[in-house]
């Protein structure tokens, strides 16, 4: 009855059926799974959804639930570098907004989008546990402390 | 078993342990409010996610007010259930409930049926604070060819989901997404159209608001029975006129079938007919079917195919074309009744009253929501002329009885018009699960033996557990025959097919707990599965009454095969009364 395509590459769907069946094929390991092809295609996609709901053997819409309903998950494409702003209440007392402001407009998109050039995306977090560095800036694995307005340029910078 | 002996409300009861403080209290004769806990008995399906917050009492040693659906009861525990604490804590969850659902009491579909409005009466809610602030209409409606989603009326209490996935292993609806805009829907926000959903309507039946209904096809009939140029045949499905009544506010049970051949009539329908005349055919088709492919089983031919299964409830037909597309080959490709009689209708009938199909519009009134979709199949329709034009629910000809200002209750019984009004008992038990398979074995058995069947009753094959199994002696032959209602319990037996250990013969399969007299297009149970135990029994009542209950005496039959059909499983019944399946699997497409 669904009419969406789905298309894959075969080595796409024989990562995601690996690593449904590292975990046993069991529904109850969905968020290990979804991780792990999170961390390897960087976002989730339906179509991933949908292998992982044929390797699973749990219907999609269970899935999608639990993609939706965990901030870290998203169906959007992150860029080459995902720059994360915490927006946990240190960070948040120390002028991390106006941090995210000047991202959102050296880079001319919102929260949860991509640049076209996809080589920078936009998220926001609550807390990395490095209170006494607020406000914190993530790009990539990189952790960025004391961030000001000013100082967001030549972050930048570094990944041009 | 240990029992627990605790207080709630200054009464002192003793429980087995494990029992919620919920049922305790019900014990006790007190009736906690709730708006998503269900439960039906028998039927081994119960709803309690905690999540409507309306069930809380106080809880001795507990800080916060609990859940009463999802605590279980603790030795000495002393529970109030009225407190000024309580009581305001409910109306305070019931102010936030309503503050965002939408105000359109008087023109919502659910108006005078709906669980939020009967609550906010009993709780006595005279205002909404802060309502002016709600958003209104967060999620955009999708209309199937069976079901309405309006989830601006979704309070989450998630019984949808717990009867799609749990009771039904179909899975198309979840919840998603969180705070205020958690919704329950399909994969991806899609439509309805675009999931899993087999239109079985059990989301429809259990929706306490608004969100859920049915696709409302009144109009459409209204207009075709006020055109001169159309002849308008109408055919009411066995399990209706067991349910019919609830509506009118007669007790469960109550059988209407004389009110509503009457009420029919005066609506303006040209001839008012019966789906248990195409419920008789069924069976010569079917059991012929299945005594064809059992012989030759029989003797060894490995192309036969055993079990056979029924294909006569449509939420099932979609169910199996989703999940088990390698097995398309083994139900019965007979036509379900509804389809059966609009290809007799639109042929054989039309021919002998000298009126052209173009000319003629099929109504059904149908226990279900799926025969809305059935009859919208594209293989059901001739040059783009449908054999059934339009599926109404129960609930529909009960609304559509009271625009026309019928006193139903005072009408006086009246017959079906003939010939594709008669039918035996056996065309009426197709309302309960078991029934379809009872009817096939009661005609079969005299086909198969040559012999007359004293006992025509299998009670074997009848009751409510959901996974039945019986083995019938057909004169020496042990004919093993199971039984499975609502589609989670399908899907157990199918199982069994697919992987080669099933010892069954011939399987029925309905789609609905109870069968189609638990359908989604039946007045609202509330939960109360004593409503469908009542309406089964009304069901077995009117086929006592009937003089034959076996289809193949029924002599309109026996008269359609002699001047129409030829004989079961001729040509021409093939090309009438006999269908075929897809694979509906979503298919993973792999880039090249």
């Amino acid at each position: 009855m669904s009419h969406i395509k789905i298309e894959l590459r075969k080595e796409d769907v024989d990562f995601i059926k690996g690593v449904c069946s590292t975990f046993n094929n069991d529904p109850q390991e969905l968020i290990n799974v979804l991780h792990t092809c999170q961390e390897h295609f960087g976002y989730l996609p339906a179509e991933v959804q949908e292998v992982v709901s044929d390797g699973l053997n749990m219907p999609v819409a269970k899935i999608y639930g639990v993609v939706t309903f965990y901030s870290f998950f998203t169906m959007t494409p992150k860029g080459k570098h995902p720059i994360s702003i915490c927006l946990g209440t240190a960070c948040y007392v120390r002028g991390a907004e106006k941090v995210l402001d000047e991202f959102k407009k050296e880079l001319a998109i919102q929260v949860g989008e991509s640049t076209p050039d996809n080589k920078f995306s936009l998220s926001t977090l609550r807390c990395v546990g490095a209170c006494g560095l607020a406000p914190v800036v993530l790009v990539g694995d990189k952790t960025y402390g004391r961030v000001a307005p000013d100082d967001v340029k030549n972050i930048l910078k570094e990944y041009v | 078993m240990e029992t627990i002996k605790l207080t709630i409300d200054n009464k002192e009861i003793d429980v087995p342990r494990g029992t919620t403080i919920y049922k305790a209290a019900r014990e006790l004769g007190i009736d906690i409010p709730t708006l998503c806990y269900m439960e039906l008995h028998d039927m081994n399906i119960e709803n309690k996610p905690a999540g409507c917050r309306i069930c809380v009492a106080e809880v001795s040693g507990r800080r916060t007010l609990a859940p009463t659906c999802a605590t279980k009861c603790e030795p000495g525990m002393v529970v109030k259930t009225h407190t000024p604490r309580v009581l305001n804590a409910r109306r305070t969850v019931m102010e936030f409930i309503l503050s965002n659902h939408p105000k359109d009491c008087l023109v919502c579909s659910k108006s005078g049926t709906c669980e939020l409005q009967d609550m906010a009466h009993r709780l006595g809610i005279k205002d909404i604070p802060g309502a002016e602030y709600a958003a209104v209409s967060t999620f955009r409606m999708d209309t199937s060819p069976s079901i309405i989603r309006n989830l601006d009326k979704c309070i989450m209490c998630r019984r949808c989901e717990m009867m799609c996935n749990d009771v039904q292993t179909v899975g198309a609806i979840s919840a998603v997404n969180r705070g205020f805009m958690a919704t329950v829907a399909p994969a991806f926000e899609q439509n309805l159209e675009h999931s899993t959903c087999t239109y079985c309507g059990q989301c429809v039946s259990v929706c306490p608001t608004g969100a859920l209904t049915e696709v409302n096809h009144v109009p459409q009939v209204l207009r075709a029975l006020v055109d001169p140029t159309k002849t308008v045949v109408v055919q009411t499905a066995p399990a209706v006129r067991a349910a019919l009544g609830e509506e009118f506010g007669l007790a469960p049970g109550t059988l209407v079938t004389g009110k509503m051949t009457a009420a029919l009539r005066t609506l303006g329908f040209d001839y008012v007919f019966d789906t248990d005349f195409a419920a008789d055919l069924t069976i010569m088709e079917e059991g012929t079917e299945l005594l064809d492919r059992l012989s030759k089983y029989l003797k060894g031919d490995k192309t036969a195919k055993i079990p056979i299964l029924t294909s006569c409830c449509p939420g099932w037909v979609n169910f199996f074309e989703e999940y088990f597309p390698d097995l398309k080959d083994v139900p019965s490709t007979a036509k379900s009744p509804q389809q059966m009689f609009g290809a007799i209708a639109k042929t054989y009938f039309a021919d002998k009253i000298g009126v052209n199909r173009k000319d003629m519009v099929v109504v059904s009134i149908m226990p279900c929501l799926a025969k809305k979709y059935e009859c919208q199949r594209d293989e059901f329709s001739v040059d783009g002329n449908p054999d059934v034009d339009f599926s109404i629910s129960t609930r529909e000809l009960a609304s559509f009885i009271k625009q026309a200002n019928i006193d139903i209750k005072n009408l006086h019984d009246e017959e079906f018009d003939s010939p594709l009004g008669e039918s035996t008992g056996a065309g009426v038990i197709f309302g309960n699960t078991g029934g379809v398979i009872e009817a096939a074995c009661r005609t079969a058995y005299e086909l198969y033996t040559g012999k007359k069947l004293e006992r025509i009753e299998f009670t074997e094959l009848r009751g409510m557990e959901g996974v039945r199994s019986a083995t019938l002696d057909f004169d020496g032959l042990p004919l093993n025959i199971g039984i499975a209602h609502g589609l989670g319990n399908a899907r157990k037996l199918l199982n069994d097919v697919r992987s080669g250990k099933s010892q069954f013969h011939a399987i029925e399969v309905m789609a609905c707990p109870g069968g189609c007299i638990g359908g989604g297009g039946q007045p609202l149970h509330h939960g109360n599965s004593e409503i469908i135990k009542a309406r089964a029994a009304a069901i077995y009542t009117e086929d006592r009454k009937k003089p034959l209950r076996k289809s193949h005496e029924n002599p309109f039959i026996i008269k359609l095969y002699d001047e129409f059909l030829g004989k079961p499983g001729s040509e021409k019944a093939h090309h009438l009364l006999h269908t075929h399946y897809f694979d509906k699997k979503k298919k993973i497409m792999i880039k090249k």
